[in-house]
């Protein structure tokens, strides 16, 4: 179970996303794991083939606590497809071989990094083709032994064969396609195969329009297919999803109210904050929005928000002192700023995935990355990668109305950038009274890493950056 | 585009963009923003999918009359 945020101390696997057999590369999504706060898909942080879970469906267990386990890929294994067996992956049907073949380990930690192992042994590994951090230790410590590595070589040999078959009704779960819990849910009920449906949302993402589609065209097609291929089995990845999510749904909006609680308590216990605010003269940048954006299409369009958090990556780029982690009593400021985007979601609460090194992505990749992300986190789709620790948050709360905000600063970082609403405004400019748009802009910053002064410089650089929206 | 349709159209934009409104919400007073609280982004899907629904592409400049159901309704009706 890997930690989804500084806050996250346990998770719950709602969604298994593969099936023992599978065979899955570093990265692919696995499971997906309702934290206190959300639902969100894990990758693999290993290449290999599924062996077995050692955790439920439903199973709450804690950051740290193996949840699968991988066997390396078996060098000799055939690619000849054999005959698509019935899916055992479901929780509670009778666990597949690899479990008979060791039961006197009932759950090897599937511990990937950190597995102790002499350079010899690994060695021998490596020529094996023994994947060390699938192994389970035995020596002093924990450390991978030769016995350890022949062991596993052995084993994996011997599962290879069992593995194959499953592995085989891989291929349609390495291409799986994005989709969210809704057109899951729909296709469930229409009968309509996830795989068989042109995703048009963002990254591809199936929507429920797109499943709506396909269930119309499918109809006719579907006779046909009966008549050349056995009937699919439902596939229990997909179909467990509505079920447990639904589940999960009711008391999600409580759960995820404790946990904005206790880590908002923490923040506020914990750090000084200070606060500053800034009235940021909009006037060149939005009419320059609205210039680029006559001349585009609808779909490629800006929001003020992309402009702000841009111009907020650049000067938090420049400003290290609200860019990163304090942890155990020393700041670490941060290389690249990864800004979070705080997000309200429609049933309450809120998220604040990040934007990955926002500082050096264009505007209009920063909103595509933005609509994304927006839209992944109402879906309850966020990755891992994008709950871990985003280094400075950027709260747009105006965006649904207020004049201002004051964030409160997510621990363990180290500043908070609020706008409030885009308005009008009489603004008094070389001796000139005129309507422009301005934002207020807030700061609370931590005041164990940074004043008032390198705060209120941090917040006009923003307003600097901002009178240049072409260069942003 | 008869208003009927219009607003058709517009009930299915919006059910896409913001699925858990409820139909029972979707008043013709209705504000898009405030009201069904869409945000900047919700709303720019909605123009989106509006543009490609009923072909009415929505410039920037007209965004305020269409920030009501009713409004955008209207817009519908009165652009194709």
């Amino acid at each position: 179970m890997p930690s989804l945020g500084a806050d996250m101390e346990h998770g719950k696997v709602v969604e298994w996303l593969v099936k023992p057999g599978d065979y899955v590369h570093k990265g692919d999504i696995v499971a997906a794991v309702d934290t206190d706060k959300t639902v969100m898909d894990i990758e693999s942080f290993e290449e290999g083939v599924v062996a077995e879970f050692l955790v439920d469906i439903g199973d709450t267990v804690n950051v740290g606590t193996p949840i699968a386990r991988f066997t390396p890929t078996p060098a000799d294994r055939s690619p000849a497809p054999s005959e698509p067996t019935p899916t055992v992956a479901s929780a509670g049907e009778p666990r597949p071989a690899p479990a008979v073949v060791e039961p006197k380990v009932p759950s090897p930690p599937a511990v990937k990094h950190g597995s102790k192992i002499s350079p010899p042994v690994r060695h021998l590994a490596h020529s094996l083709g023994v994947d060390v951090g699938s192994i389970r230790g035995s020596g002093l410590n924990g450390e991978v032994t030769r016995a350890d590595v022949e062991s596993a070589a052995a084993e994996s040999t011997a599962r290879g064969v069992p593995a194959a078959p499953g592995a085989q009704n891989g291929p349609a779960y390495q291409r799986r396609m994005r989709s969210s819990p809704r057109a899951r849910r729909l296709a469930t009920q229409v009968g309509v195969d996830l795989q068989e449906v042109v995703g048009t949302g963002p990254d591809g993402a199936i929507t429920e329009s797109d499943v709506r589609r396909a269930a119309g065209a499918a109809t006719g097609k579907r006779v046909e297919a009966m008549a050349s291929e056995p009937p699919r089995q439902a596939e229990p990845a997909v179909d467990a999803a509505p079920r447990s999510r639904k589940e999960i749904g009711g008391d999600k909006a409580a759960t995820l109210r404790q946990a904005i609680g206790s880590l908002m308590s923490r923040s506020k216990k914990e750090i000084p904050h200070y606060y500053l605010a800034n009235t940021l003269d909009l006037a060149t940048a939005m009419a320059w929005m609205q210039s680029q954006n006559q001349q585009r299409p609808v779909s490629s369009r800006l929001v003020p928000s992309a402009l702000l958090l841009k111009a907020t990556a650049l000067a938090a780029k420049e400003t290290p002192e609200m860019n990163g982690f304090f942890t155990r009593g020393t700041f670490h400021p941060s290389a690249s700023v990864h800004l979070g985007v705080a997000v309200a979601l429609r049933h309450g609460g809120l998220v604040a995935p990040a934007l990955h090194d926002a500082q050096t992505l264009t505007l209009d990749e920063l909103m595509d990355k933005l609509r994304g992300l927006v839209s992944r986190a109402r879906a309850g789709r966020l990755q891992r990668a994008e709950m871990t620790d985003p280094t400075i948050t950027v709260t747009n709360l105006g965006d649904l109305g207020v004049d201002s905000v004051y964030g409160v600063i997510y621990p363990p970082q180290v500043a908070m950038v609020g706008f409030g609403k885009v308005l009008e405004q009489p603004w008094a400019h070389n001796g000139m009274l005129g309507i422009r748009h301005t934002v207020a802009a807030t700061l609370s910053a931590d005041h164990r890493v940074s004043d008032g002064l390198r705060g209120g410089r941090f917040l006009s650089r923003i307003d600097e950056l901002l009178q240049r929206p072409e260069e942003l | 585009m008869k208003e009927q349709d219009a607003r058709q159209a517009v009930q299915a934009a919006i059910s896409q963009v913001a699925p858990d409104v409820e139909p029972d919400d979707l008043e013709g007073c209705a504000r898009l923003r405030q009201d069904l609280e869409l945000d900047s982004l919700d709303f720019l899907h909605l123009v989106e999918t509006i543009a490609k629904t009923t072909g009415v592409d929505i410039p920037e400049r007209d965004y305020p009359a269409v920030a009501t159901v009713d409004g955008l309704v209207g817009y519908l009706a009165g652009h194709s």
